[in-house]
This record gives structure tokens, sequence and C-alpha cells, in this order.
């Protein structure tokens, strides 16, 4: 294991973060002017270290994983899986972002070398195997975070959900270094191997405590009941494309994080954490469902609809099988594009004057004003909401299977039964939209741009996307291999 | 590799769907008449095509291109039948909504088509997670459909078709994934085969009957039904009476009753109990409408009760029978919804009271109405009577209590439908602006008269639908004979008398010509 190998296992990371380096100094000097290239040059940096992790995932597909650092960094399938999905997203993100701070005039080239930099603690985080590299990447990817909530620092809503997602995320990162004190002090390790080794010849009192705290830190991480209070004020708050990056690539991260704590330090103890996994799965499921109920803001309505799919993630963790993680990776694959699509329709709705609209009276009558934005938003809504035959049935159909072949089968019964609720404010969202007269003027065009990304976003979750299945099958099962030594 | 009929058959709606959604108004409507007659013909082809007495499956259409799951499709007659009747209904709903949809009528259109490829689907369906996703699909363009084109109050009642009928899905799906576990398998003829343990099949059949009970629909769940008829557009009605409410009765002879016999037979009670106080409870909640279509709708929900009962019989008549309301149901209550939809265009109003002597004004509207009418009450000579005679003396080897409260249900049908047609089409013409509607157009002779003819085909000679299905259902019966409930009518072939009753000794005789 020497340092060549080491560097080209994180090769994604060391490359995006000189890029970042360099690209701070730019916009250092280059000032406001040089947003927009700072901007193609984010996302083409982006799109080589998605190729690379591609390229990762083909090697660690057929040769081992790659261990870099002295087993602190490990290139596997599934972090490279995870990577590239954290990638994709925060590209859309990127290419949705600018028009709508060039509305206020607030688009700095800060914004895309804080995504840069959070991309690099999130590929740290999903490809961390020691706690150390772990709490690095972590704290990397939130300090960037709670900056880009805040990022339209003159908008007090802005502000304020910054200041939000920085103490309640600060208490959470607080909790996780708590766990992972106790875990090193009962195991004295840090390394997931050794805590696993430690942990099968004694798993104390104190361990656990250890492992709750842990889970609970990361529970707040992905946003899962009972630690998602933050999460609706912080999306309603934060600038929409801001809120469509938290509501995507950190996400996808922390449950990456989640995932690979789960299945290798503590895959020995299942029995301890899939209690924790379940009550935070029916629990975000419902309370995500009923939460949303009463919503009239649609940003809010989907950080509860964001809380709610947490709930079917977190049901193919508790499966705790190769085939769950494979679930738990196909959902978030299709969860991302339902989301990215959402939040760029969401975009995508402004007045004529050019000021976004966020609310349910908004988007009243929408089919007869943009229709095929409707449809867009139809098919999305319908697809989160888990109706065949849009795709995002299949998320759901994974990770249900995984729970009921794990001999599951209340859990997935009554997680199934509380979906439904769910549905209800899907559905309002639909009504409102095709049902009712429409009470505003809205802008006729959006750019191209916007276009492309919801147009891809849909075309995955359309029927279409069952083509998908098997490919995503496939890179499913071979993420969830990493984990099959462990196991 | 023979010709995918029934791929084509998906196919030809789904693109018309497609381009329903860019087209104006008029070229929607001749697109969408144009893509149903297709596949009609088509329909028709594949039952001429049907080998009677051949195998099992027909048309097998499989290919490996989904993970999980594949796309195979295949009929058997009982399926056959049900595609016939849908792909029948469809240019009849296209025609029914030419002139009553004004608004949206491209995006009308494209729901209706979807509809159709998402019904042909779910017959045609061979694999267990292929038929879920068909038959959930089914709910998105309903939903539209309901909540677009509907009624006043068509949000309370779309929102209401669609939770019911989602909660009661959901919980089939982690059934069929238990099932798919157990058996290894998710092509529906194998596991039509595959002997699941009773104790599962309690749990399984629980989880299915949850689902169909609330499609069919089954009292109690059936309050969606009203709210969904009455609010819908007269085509939606027609569809979902048509067609969707047979999905539940599909359901039961597709899953539960060869899939789960014992369990089937386990719970024959609450199925008869439920059918009983269905068939006798909304034939009275019928009697008091004032509303024509809710009318109609209870009187769905009774005869569907007589289904239910039919299907539990547990032998050939009663599952004969229960197709055959399935099939005559299909027609007559659609009939019916075309009917009312007829002078709810000229009217605009529901109320059965703002209508009467229609028979002076609209002579040619009343004869067919009466047709309906009298079909729906069972008359013999049409369709509903041939379904019902025989789910009852199905019904009758194995319950006579059951037999005896069902069919007050035809009393008390010819009640409701009687004293709807007597004050809609007899008496003295009340309203003025009712007395002054003019007569059938061609439009609407176009939709009745096949209709019409369908119905009376299926009264006078049944054969024709029974005899693709008579295999399949004696298949059917053989694969649940081992938990079939013995029945309490004790019927017994009896002796035959040396001669006829009326013979006459010859002595007798001698006298008598005298």
């Amino acid at each position: 294991m020497n340092l060549g190998s080491s560097l080209y296992f994180t090769g994604a990371e060391v490359g995006l973060s000189i890029v970042g380096l360099v690209l701070l100094l730019v916009s250092a000097w280059g000032g406001p002017r040089s947003a927009r290239m700072v901007t193609i040059l984010t996302v083409s940096a982006l799109f080589g270290a998605t190729l690379f992790s591609g390229h990762l995932f083909d090697l660690a597909a057929s040769d081992m994983a790659g261990r870099a650092f002295g087993d602190l960094y490990r290139a596997d399938t599934f972090g490279s899986f995870a990577k590239i999905l954290i990638y994709l997203a925060t590209i859309a993100v990127l290419m949705v972002t600018p028009r709508f701070f060039d509305q206020r005039g607030a688009y700095r080239p800060e914004y895309p070398v804080l995504m840069l930099f959070n991309a690099v603690g999130m590929g740290m985080m999903v490809s961390a195997t020691d706690l150390m590299t772990l709490y690095i990447g972590l704290e990397m990817s939130s300090l960037g975070s709670y900056v880009l909530a805040s990022f339209l620092r003159n908008d007090t809503r802005s502000a304020e959900a910054g200041l939000k997602y920085f103490v309640l995320g600060a208490l959470a990162s607080g909790i996780i270094l708590y766990g992972v004190s106790l875990v090193y002090g009962f195991t004295g390790s840090t390394n997931y191997d050794g805590i696993r080794a430690a942990f099968s010849l004694e798993f104390s009192t104190g361990a656990l405590f250890g492992v709750v705290f842990v889970l609970a830190g990361l529970a707040f991480k992905v946003s899962a009941v009972p630690f998602h209070m933050w999460t609706p004020d912080v999306y309603e708050g934060a600038p929409t494309p801001v809120t469509a990056f938290f509501a995507t690539a950190p996400k996808v991260a922390a449950m990456g994080m989640l995932v690979r704590m789960a299945m290798e330090p503590f895959a020995g103890q299942v029995d301890a954490w899939r209690q924790i996994v379940i009550f935070a799965a029916l629990a975000s499921i419902v309370v995500g469902a009923l939460g949303a109920i009463g919503q009239q803001n649609l940003k809010r309505l989907l950080a509860y609809s964001s809380i709610n799919n947490v709930g079917f993630i977190l049901i193919g963790l508790a499966a705790a099988t190769p085939a769950g993680v494979a679930g738990v990776m196909t959902y978030l694959a299709i969860y991302v594009a339902m989301t990215v699509g959402s939040f760029t329709a969401l975009l995508m709705l402004r007045d004529p004057m050019g000021e976004n609209l966020e609310t349910f009276a908004d988007i009243a009558g929408l089919s007869t004003r943009r229709p095929v934005l409707a449809w867009c938003l139809l098919a999305l809504m319908f697809s989160l909401a888990g109706i065949p035959p849009l795709f995002g049935f299949w998320g759901k159909f994974v990770v249900f299977q995984a729970a009921v072949q794990a001999d599951l089968i209340a859990l997935a019964a009554i997680g199934i039964a509380a979906s439904v609720i769910g549905a209800f404010y899907y559905l309002k969202f639909i009504k409102v939209m095709f049902f009712d007269e429409p009470t505003r003027d809205l802008e006729h065009e959006s750019p191209a741009g916007h276009w492309v990304v919801l147009g891809l976003s849909v075309a995955v979750i359309s029927p279409l996307g069952y083509f998908l299945t098997i490919p995503l099958g496939e890179w499913s099962a071979a993420a969830a291999a990493s984990f099959v030594a462990a196991m | 590799m023979e010709f995918p009929i029934l791929s084509l058959m998906l196919a030809v709606p789904l693109v018309a769907a497609i381009a329903c959604l860019f087209l104006g108004a008029q070229s929607a409507r001749m697109v969408a008449l144009f893509a149903t007659l297709f596949d009609l013909a088509l329909g028709v082809l594949l039952w001429l095509n049907f080998d009677i007495g051949g195998a099992q499956w027909q048309f097998v259409e499989r290919a490996e291109i989904f993970a999980g799951f594949s796309y195979a499709l295949g009929i058997d007659g009982i399926a056959l039948m049900l595609i016939m009747l849908s792909v029948f209904l469809m240019p009849i709903c296209i025609l029914a909504s030419w002139d009553g949809i004004t608004k949206r009528v491209g995006e009308y259109m494209a729901a209706f088509l979807l509809m159709e490829v998402l019904m042909i689907g779910v017959f045609a369906a061979q694999d267990m997670f292929l038929f879920y996703i068909f038959f959930e699909a089914g709910l998105i363009p309903m939903y539209l459909i309901i909540g677009v084109w509907g009624g006043d109050n068509r949000i309370y009642a779309s929102y209401k078709f669609f939770l019911y009928t989602l909660l009661g899905s959901v919980l089939m799906l982690i059934a069929m994934m238990w099932m798919v576990n157990e058996a290894g398998t998710t092509d529906i003829p194998t596991l039509l085969n595959y002997d699941f343990s009773p104790q599962a099949q309690t749990w399984l059949w629980l989880a299915f009957f949850a689902s169909f009970a609330v499609k069919m629909p089954m009292w109690p769940v059936h309050t969606w039904l009203p709210d969904a008829h009455v609010q819908a557009p007269t085509a939606g009605s027609v569809i979902l009476a048509g067609v969707l409410l047979k999905l539940g009765g599909y359901g039961f002879i597709r899953f539960s009753l060869p899939m789960f016999p014992e369990a089937s037979a386990q719970f024959a009670w609450l199925v008869f109990a439920l059918s009983m106080v269905a068939v006798i409870y909304t034939s009275l909640v019928a009697l008091v409408q004032h509303d024509m279509k809710k009318l109609i709708a209870y009187s769905s929900v009774a005869h569907m009760a007589i289904v239910t009962a039919g299907l539990f019989a547990f032998n050939v008549q009663g599952i004969e029978g229960a197709m055959m309301v399935m099939l005559g149901h299909g027609l007559v209550s659609g009939a019916l919804f075309l009917c009312v939809g007829v002078i709810y265009d000229r009217l605009h109003t529901r109320e059965i009271n703002r209508y009467g002597g229609l028979s002076i004004n609209m002579p040619k509207y009343a004869l067919f109405f009466l047709l309906f009418t009298m079909a729906s009450i069972g008359l013999p000579g049409t369709s509903n009577f041939v379904g019902e005679f025989l789910a009852l003396a199905g019904l009758y080897k194995v319950s006579t209590l059951v037999t005896l409260v069902c069919t007050t249900g035809i009393i008390l049908g010819a009640a409701y439908m009687l004293y709807l047609y007597r004050r809609v089409a007899f008496g003295e013409q009340r309203n003025a602006d009712a007395a002054r509607m003019p007569d059938l157009n061609a439009r609407e002779w176009m939709m009745l008269a096949p209709i019409a003819a369908a119905t009376l085909w299926m009264g006078v000679y049944p054969e024709s639908f029974l005899a693709p299905m008579r295999q399949d259902i004696a298949a059917l019966e053989v694969r649940m004979a081992r938990a079939a409930p013995e029945g309490d009518s004790q019927l017994r072939v009896g002796e035959p008398m040396e001669r006829n009753a009326n013979f006459v000794a010859a002595a007798h005789g001698a006298e008598g010509a005298h």
C-alpha cells in the first residue's frame, strides 16, 4: 500500500480539492464577474470526478476494494456508487442555480466553490472507514452547508435558516463525536474493521451507548424522525437551489455514511441497532406524511416529503441484508432524480416579474398556464407517492421486498400502509395544479438548462425508467457487495 | 414466435394517448375513436383466434426486460372475455364524450386511452408484479378523469376514490412479495398451482381480500363508489362500472380462489355475510335515491354482491354465473349510465324528479332505457338473467339461506329499477323543459344499439361467452375441490319415474277418448 495507490484511490477528492483551491483564488481575484466561469469549471470538475468514480467502481467491482492511507479510506463499489450520485446531484443543482440568484443580483463565485468543497466532504463521508476520516468529511460538508443556507445574507429567512442549521448541526456533530469517543473508548480502535473485531469479542452496555449516540447523530444528518425538526425550517428559509441541494446530495452522503456504519463496524450487532432504525423508519414515514398535510409552502412540503422518503430508505437498511443495501442504493438513485426534478420545476415557477413562487396558491391551475410543466410535476408527485407505473414505485418496491425477504413483514406492512397517508398530500399537489382554477400569471418561458435537468429527471422517473431496473439492480448489488465480507 | 397481438393491443392506445396530448380537440376525438375501434378489431381477432379447448394460456409473450419481474402476457378464456368487454366499451365511451366534453379534450382522450392500456394490461398480465403495476396505475387516469372533468363535488370524490383503493391494494403488494419470496417465481400460472401452507394462506387471503373487496366493491367498503360514480363524467362512470369493478372479481378468480383454496373456504362465511348484507342493504338504499347515477351505483354494489357470493360457491355453476353477471353487468350498468348521460347532456341534472313522461317525447330513448332496465332486473332473455340464475343455482348447492337472501336482491332490484323507470319515462310530463328534449341522435344510437345487441345475444345464446371460459372454470373447480365446503341443501339426483308425469294409463286414455 504505497502513497501512489492511496492517492489514486482518493483521486476524486484530491482532484476536487485542488480544483477548489484554485477556483477559490480565481474568485478572490476575479470577483463576481468570474462567477459564471467558476460555475462552469466547477461543473466540469465534478463531471470529471463522476467519470473517475465510475472508473473506480468498475475497478472495485472486478478487483479488490482499494484501501487508502492505512485503511482510513476505502474506494469500493459502494462509495463510488454513492459518489456518482452525489456529484450528479451537485451538478444538476449547479445548473439550475445561477438564475435564481441573478434575479437578486446575489450570485457570487463562492457559491460553486462552496459546493465543490461540500462535494469533497461528502465523498469522504461515504468512503471513510475510520471514525476520524468520517468526522472530518462530515464537518467539511456541514460547514459548507451552513454557509450555503445563509447565502442570501440580506434575506432574514435565509440567515435564520443558516443559523438554525448551524446550531442544530453542531449539536448533532457533538452527539456523533460523543458516540465516537465512547465507541473508541470501549473498542480501542477508530478503524471500522478494528471496531467490528472488538465488538465481536464483547459488546458492553457502554459500547451500546456509543452506537446509539452515533446513530442518533446520523439520524439528524439524514433528517429522520425524531431528529427532523430542523428540516422544514431550513428547507423553507434557505434559497431554493440550496434547498434542492440539501434534499439530494447531503442526504445521499449521510445515508451512505449511515449504511456503511451499520453494515461494517456495527454489522455484528444488527439486533442492537435494528430496532432504532425500524422506529426511525416508521416514525419518519408517519410524521413526514402527517406533517406535510397542512403545509401551504411547497418547499416546506418537499421538506416533509424528504423526511417521508428517508423513512422508506431506512426500511431497506433495517433489513440489514445485501438486498436491503442494494434497495437503499436504488431508492437513493431514484430519490435524487425525483427531488432534483421537483425542485427544478419549483425554480421554474416565477411570476412575470421573475419573482420565484413557492406556495400552493401560486400553482393553482398550473395545468392550463404551463401544461408541460404541470404534467412533469404530476409525474414527479405520483412518483414520489410511489404509484406505479412511475419509477418511484420501484424504489419502494425494492426496499419493501428486501424487508419481506428479511422476514420483517410487520414492518413492511405498517410502512406501506402509512405510505397511503403520504399519497394524500401529493394528490393535493396535483389537485391544485389540475383541478383548481388559475389565479395568477406566471412567467411563460424557462431557460433551456432548467428544461434539460427537468426533462432528464422526468425521463428517469417515467415508466421508461423500468428499462433501467436491470442495470440499476446490478450496480446496486455490486455496491452492496462491498459489505458482503463484513456480514 | 407468434405475432404479439396482446402487445399490439397495449401499444395502439398508448401511442394514441401520447398523440392526443399534443392534438387539438377534434383531431384528438378522431384519433381516440380510431384507436379504440382498432383495438376492438384486434380484440375480435383475438377472440376468433382463441382456441377453445386448446392450451390454457394462449397468445403468450414473454420478455425479460425488467429486473425482479418479467414482461409476460397471456390470456385464458376468462381474461379473454374481460378484455373483450373492455375493448367493446371503450369506443362507446369515446362517443359518449364526443359533445359533452369541451375543455381539455386532448388530455381527456389521453386519459381514457391510457385507461384502456391499463385495463387490457391487468387482464393480460401473467406476471404478478406486472399485474400489480397495471392494477395500481389505473388510479392515476381515473383520478384525473373524475377530478378534472367531474361534477361539482369532484374533488372529494376523486380523493376518496384514490385513497380508498390505494389503501386496499398496498397490503396486497406485501403479500405478493411474500409469495414470490416463498415460491421463488413471479409467474402467475406457476403460482396458481403452488400450495401455500394453510396458515400462510389465511394472511395472504386477507391481504388480497382488502384490495379486491374495495375494488369490487363489497359492503362496507363500497362508499367510494357512489361518490365516484356521481361525480365522474358519463364515460368515466361507464368505465368504472363496466370494467374497473370487474377487477375485483377477476382478482378473486385469478388469485384468491386458486392460490388460497383453503383460506377461501375458511372465509367463505365472511364473503357470504358481506354479500347478503350488501344485497339487501344497498338495494334498499337504491330504492330511496333521488339521483339517478347514485341509484345505479348502489344497484352495482348489489349486483356485485351476487358475483362474490357466486364465486365462493366453489362449484362450476357459481363461478360461471359470477363471470356472466360480471360481463352482463358490465354491459348493462354501462348502458344505464349512458342512458343517464343522454338526458343529462340535455337537461344537466341527474335529479329523478326533474324528468317524467319521457316516453312521450323520447320514445326511442325510452325503449332502450326499458330494455336496459329489464336487463338490470335480470329478465329472461337478457344477459343478467343467465348470470344471476347460474350464480344462484351454484350458490344453492352450498347454502340455501344465502341463496334465499341473495335472491331477494332480484325482487328488490325489480322494485328500484321499475320505480326509477316509472318516474323518468312514464307518468305525465311534469317539467316543460324535460318535455321539450329531443329524442336520440345518430351518435347516441351508435352508442346504445351495440350494447343492446350484445345484451340480447348474451341472454339468448350465452354459449358463445361461456364456451371459452368453460375449461378454465373447470380447472379452477378442480383446483379448489379439495377445500370445497359441504353444501347444506344436500341435493340428490332423484330416480326418474318410469313414465312422464302427464302419462295417463291406457284404460283412462281409452275413457278420455270418448
